[in-house]
């Protein structure tokens, strides 16, 4: 009995030290990308590379989401105004709702899956076949190199990509309460003008979408460059990054919420 | 030391986990030798590469290149020695993002302030030296095995080191493609004046191309001397190896309780 217990929590300590000693490990290797983030600037032509393949390619996914994400908010907020008989604040609802919490949010959760996975795999598998190690000994250090480049390409990219998402929602948003269900444009608009604040609404969520750039590929990179240089361990650090990224953007919400839209 | 020696190795000892791997290895590499590592699989070989390069750092005992300890050096000092380091991967590791072109350009572009013109003359000259210049276009995924070892050896002489190493360098290769390969490698160390490590458990190619062998087995090193030294050796250890016996110093069996034990026939009448 008093064995059982005593292993129960050996096993409980010996995981906190262990996540403890992960998060120390992390949080090393992310100040020591900020470290050897000079290469970047030097040459902004890694990280436009980067941009392409995290920014760019990620495009499709956003703009397509963005889309329904806004013609369902239009739905729904419509169906629901309207037995208040205001539905010409469809277009506020659905504006604010993007701006300042689904742009950030979802585009962030989509940038986790379809670019955060792909810089895990492809750092994973660089390590897997010994590449890293390859331009270690040709004296080019691979955090700077490699790592760096992607993270400052997630970072700029983010923010980017939730304002498509934001934009696209509107026009979603847009097309099914005004073309299809005939709100009047000029109510739609104005009463969106007239909400949205450039500084509370517009800013708080580009400040947002750039914590939620930096944590997706700071847990990005850092998985992939921590991953075990094996097939098992290169699928694992991908479910890790989009796991731990999700959980993190959702965590990061809450609290920057809670500073930033209460008592407005 | 003389000026003769390139490498020296002395008294070294490596511990992975307090698991030891190397225990009191000596050993010197004259230049414009090729000098072969041979042993079993795990015994150590690829560490020892490793410690040369300063990739890790050993538990006692020192690794000198060119008159300096590598794990002593700095950050700065040691990238400095490396790049007058080769290493060949296993399987090449080739950049995979790249051409075989930029492949062999990485290092110039990396380290040097040399022309883009410059720089494309230069790769094609190593690129032709191991017979690959019509590839120069192709993506690492397009080439075999065999072609993949060569651009990365093209690659660890892009800026004519003094040292190359090479992890296994045989392994997985068709009988042309290591032929070409070991021919290769005495070649470029005969012309360019190089000296080169190989590590590599194929005996009967690399002791056709070096100029000297070490056996490593358990971390200490088991016998050593020049190929026809090792041919006619009664070691035996080194005769198992060179001749692949099956059983002998290295058994066959793991380690195990005894075989009737095992079967629960220890009680049984025979």
């Amino acid at each position: 009995m008093f064995k059982h217990l005593a292993a129960g929590i050996r096993s409980v300590g010996h995981r906190t030290i262990e996540g403890v000693w992960q998060l120390g490990h992390a949080t090393r290797f992310f100040l020591l990308v900020l470290l050897k983030s000079g290469t970047s600037f030097r040459r902004f032509g890694l990280v436009i590379r980067e941009l392409y393949y995290v920014g760019v390619l990620s495009l499709i996914i956003i703009v397509v989401s963005g889309l329904f994400v806004g013609m369902v908010l239009g739905l729904q907020g419509y169906e629901t105004l309207q037995k208040y008989g205001s539905e010409s604040a469809v277009g506020t609802l659905v504006a604010l709702s993007l701006v300042r919490e689904l742009g950030p949010v979802v585009a962030a959760l989509l940038f986790a899956s379809r670019a955060g996975s792909a810089i895990t795999a492809e750092i994973g598998l660089m390590k897997a076949t010994e590449q890293l190690a390859a331009m270690g000994m040709m004296a080019v250090d691979p955090v700077a190199r490699v790592v760096a480049p992607r993270f400052w390409a997630g970072v700029i990219s983010m923010p980017f990509l939730a304002a498509i998402f934001s934009v696209m929602g509107v026009f979603g948003g847009y097309l099914v309460t005004v073309t299809f269900i005939g709100v009047d444009a000029g109510s739609f608009w104005s009463q969106m003008q007239s909400n949205v604040d450039f500084r509370i609404d517009i800013l708080n969520g580009f400040i947002k979408s750039c914590f939620f750039g930096v944590a997706v590929t700071a847990i990005a990179v850092f998985e992939g460059y921590d991953s075990p240089p094996t097939a098992e361990g290169v699928s694992g650090a991908t479910t890790r990054t989009v796991v731990t990224s999700s959980l993190a953007i959702l965590g990061l919400d809450f609290i920057l919420t809670a500073f930033m839209f209460r008592g407005i | 030391m003389t000026s003769e020696t390139l490498v020296e190795i002395s008294d070294l000892n490596f511990s992975y986990d307090a698991r030891p791997i190397l225990k009191g290895i000596n050993m010197t590499m004259k230049r414009g030798q090729v000098i072969a590592i041979m042993g079993g699989s795990g015994s150590g070989k690829t560490t020892l590469l490793r410690l040369i390069g300063g990739e890790v750092v050993p538990s006692s005992g020192y690794v000198k290149v060119s008159g300096q300890v590598v794990h002593q050096l700095d950050r700065d000092a040691l990238f400095e020695i490396r790049r007058k380091m080769g290493m060949l991967f296993q399987f090449g590791a080739l950049f995979t993002d790249l051409s075989v072109f930029d492949n062999v350009a990485f290092q110039m572009r990396e380290h040097t302030d040399l022309s883009e013109s410059m720089i494309r003359d230069l790769v094609l000259m190593k690129l032709h030296a191991v017979g690959l210049r019509g590839a120069h276009h192709l993506m690492p995924a397009e080439l075999s095995g065999g072609m993949a070892r060569r651009v990365a050896l093209a690659r660890s002489i892009a800026l004519d080191p003094m040292l190359i190493m090479y992890d296994e360098p045989f392994t997985g290769l068709d009988p042309i493609s290591l032929g070409v390969i070991g021919s290769l490698i005495r070649r470029m160390t005969d012309t360019l004046g190089m000296t080169s490590v190989i590590v590599t458990h194929d005996v009967q190619e690399s002791l056709k191309i070096v100029d000297y062998v070490y056996f490593v087995a358990d971390g200490v090193i088991a016998a050593h001397g020049t190929p026809a030294e090792v041919r006619d050796s009664v070691a035996p250890f080194v005769h198992q190896f060179v001749h692949g016996e099956v059983d002998g110093p290295v058994p066959f069996h793991y380690p195990a309780q005894s075989y009737r034990r095992d079967l629960n026939l220890e009680n049984a009448l025979v």
